[in-house]
């Protein structure tokens, strides 16, 4: 659990974040969103102290995240940025390597977590790990940089735009590597990013920063159905709100009873995917299909443009 | 350009050399007709050998001085707290450069004595300002958001110096360094003025007994190091920065 409060960073004259106070529950995906100069960045390299705030706590499981010296508690939270930052003069595996050697864990189970972490990443280790950063596709490097964050296994983990310089089809894949991952290890993530999209998709919370101050904080579609104001509804874009909304749930959960002509669409897609495909190819319903191929009903456009109306 | 030819003239060039400084006898007949009345062809008052060996450990220590010097200096203005001195000590280091080699000789013997000592100290000074300018811009110019992850990886600020900054600035900081060598290796000769022992000594030999060979030979051995070692520290250069993906120019 992390818990910040009354946080606040000046310099000088400007106020950057602003008396900024929330609770991160421990195995949850929290998304701060904001514009470029909100603070969120500010707010996210305070928790590992690469910036000192200038007044507040930020608690880390009841600890004050002051207890420790700055680089002795960086080394117990991951952190991925934009744009990698791997060590150009260093291979993959020493990159990955990197917090567990600071923390002088023995070879053989250095080599084994980056092993693990390769392997769950899809880079075959004897393969990938010998070459250098600048030899990998950005999607690798992309992917080398979070499994170097997670590689002293951290409870918790802070990105910032992990996701910014990729293109859509990678960006794709590595948040959906990134809620596996997620899942897999329980690791508290935290992830900043100007993207409303990404947070709606990624967030079982999201933050809402404008000019240093916390804005709204709150689940996914409490924030498409109650933006707490003007900013945070121009941020989720009126036009897409409807769409955004049914991008939270899941097919498998808009399930009518009956049968539908045609290729089937799986469970576990979004339902903004199915009404994408219903209206695309022009049909009033679709067959839905389990993970083991069985079918479970259908979704019909009628059914999902219920779900895409205002919550009450 | 064939691509093995400049590697068969570098190995040409090697094999001259040190077929001259041993055996200077075998290059007589080429160098006989620039000499007049009969005077020798190949510098007899030492040993070309020793005195190439001596140059090179003239250049070699003052050389090693001025990164030591250099490079530390340039450590600490690009540290926070060291900050304010980055002023100071590049005029510093740039009085070091404008000084001419022989007024600081002149300077020196009244000090230290004749000898070797006055030409360390010339060069030294004189080969500051390349590598510390060097040093300065590899040191500020690294790629922000790897300084970013290495401090977000939990590095000390030692940690972030030996294991980030300084392996990434390398080239550059090599390339500064091969700028002094040469340098150096040139303005060693002079040196000799005041009885060190380089190569300087033959082509002043040369010049007091209006021998050309002397000249010519005293200058092209100090020319053929030159070549070598920049060629030699630019092969350096360029294998670190490949590693690291970096394109030299």
């Amino acid at each position: 659990m992390i818990e910040i409060e009354g946080i606040t960073k000046r310099y000088e004259e400007t106020t950057v974040v602003d008396d900024v106070s929330m609770v991160i529950e421990p195995r949850t995906l929290c998304v701060i969103v904001g514009t470029s100069g909100s603070g969120k960045t500010t707010l996210l390299r305070m928790i590992n102290r690469l910036v000192e705030p200038t007044a507040g706590v930020i608690r880390l499981d009841g600890n004050d995240n002051r207890s420790l010296p700055g680089y002795e508690l960086r080394r117990s939270i991951g952190y991925a940025i934009q744009g990698h930052g791997l060590f150009p003069h260093r291979t993959v595996a020493q990159n990955i390597a990197t917090v567990p050697v600071l923390l002088g864990w023995d070879k053989a189970r250095i080599k084994a977590r980056v092993d693990e972490l390769m392997t769950l990443y899809q880079l075959d280790p004897d393969a990938y790990g010998p070459r250098y950063p600048h030899e990998l596709s950005g999607g690798q490097q992309q992917r080398v940089g979070v499994a170097r964050a997670l590689a002293a296994e951290p409870n918790v983990l802070l990105m910032d735009e992990p996701f910014g310089a990729l293109d859509p089809i990678i960006r794709n894949k590595a948040q959906e590597d990134l809620l596996a991952i997620q899942k897999r290890f329980g690791t508290t993530i935290i992830l900043v990013t100007h993207d409303m999209e990404e947070a709606v998709h990624m967030g079982d919370k999201i933050a809402v920063m404008d000019a240093g101050k916390l804005v709204q904080y709150a689940k996914p579609a409490e924030i498409l159905a109650k933006p707490a104001s003007a900013f945070v509804e121009t941020l989720v874009g009126a036009s897409e709100k409807p769409f955004r909304l049914l991008s939270l749930g899941r097919v498998r959960d808009a399930v009518e009873k009956g049968t539908a002509e045609g290729e089937a669409i799986p469970g576990d897609a979004s339902q903004r995917d199915a009404l994408a495909e219903l209206l695309w190819s022009g049909r009033p319903a679709l067959p839905v299909k389990g993970e083991d191929g069985k079918p479970l009903g259908r979704v019909t456009v009628d059914g999902l443009v219920k779900r895409a109306a205002r919550p009450a | 350009m064939k691509a093995w030819l400049p590697s068969l003239l570098r190995l040409l060039l090697v094999v001259l050399l040190v077929a001259f400084v041993t055996n200077p006898g075998w290059f007589e007949p080429l160098l006989k007709p620039l000499t007049e009345n009969g005077a020798p062809a190949i510098y007899n008052q030492g040993s070309l050998l020793t005195l190439t060996l001596l140059h090179l450990r003239t250049v070699l220590i003052a050389t090693v001085a001025a990164t030591l010097v250099a490079v530390a200096l340039a450590i600490l203005v690009t540290r926070p707290a060291g900050a304010e001195f980055l002023p100071l000590s590049r005029s510093l280091v740039n009085i070091g450069q404008t000084f001419p080699p022989v007024a600081v000789l002149a300077l020196a013997v009244p000090a230290v004595g004749f000898g070797e000592k006055p030409t360390l100290i010339a060069l030294f000074l004189y080969g500051l300002l390349p590598i510390f300018e060097n040093a300065l811009t590899g040191l500020t110019t690294l790629p922000a958001n790897v300084i970013e992850a290495a401090r977000g990886a939990g590095m000390t600020g030692w940690q972030r110096l030996t294991k980030v900054e300084l392996p990434l600035s390398a080239p550059i900081i090599l390339g500064g360094i091969r700028l002094s060598v040469v340098i150096s290796l040139a303005t060693a000769t002079i040196g000799s003025t005041v009885a060190a022992k380089t190569l300087g000594e033959v082509i002043i030999a040369g010049l007091l007994s209006n021998n050309l060979a002397f000249v010519l030979q005293g200058g092209l051995i100090v020319a053929a190091l030159a070549v070598l070692i920049y060629d030699g520290l630019s092969a350096i250069e360029r294998y670190t920065a490949r590693r690291m993906g970096r394109e030299t120019e």
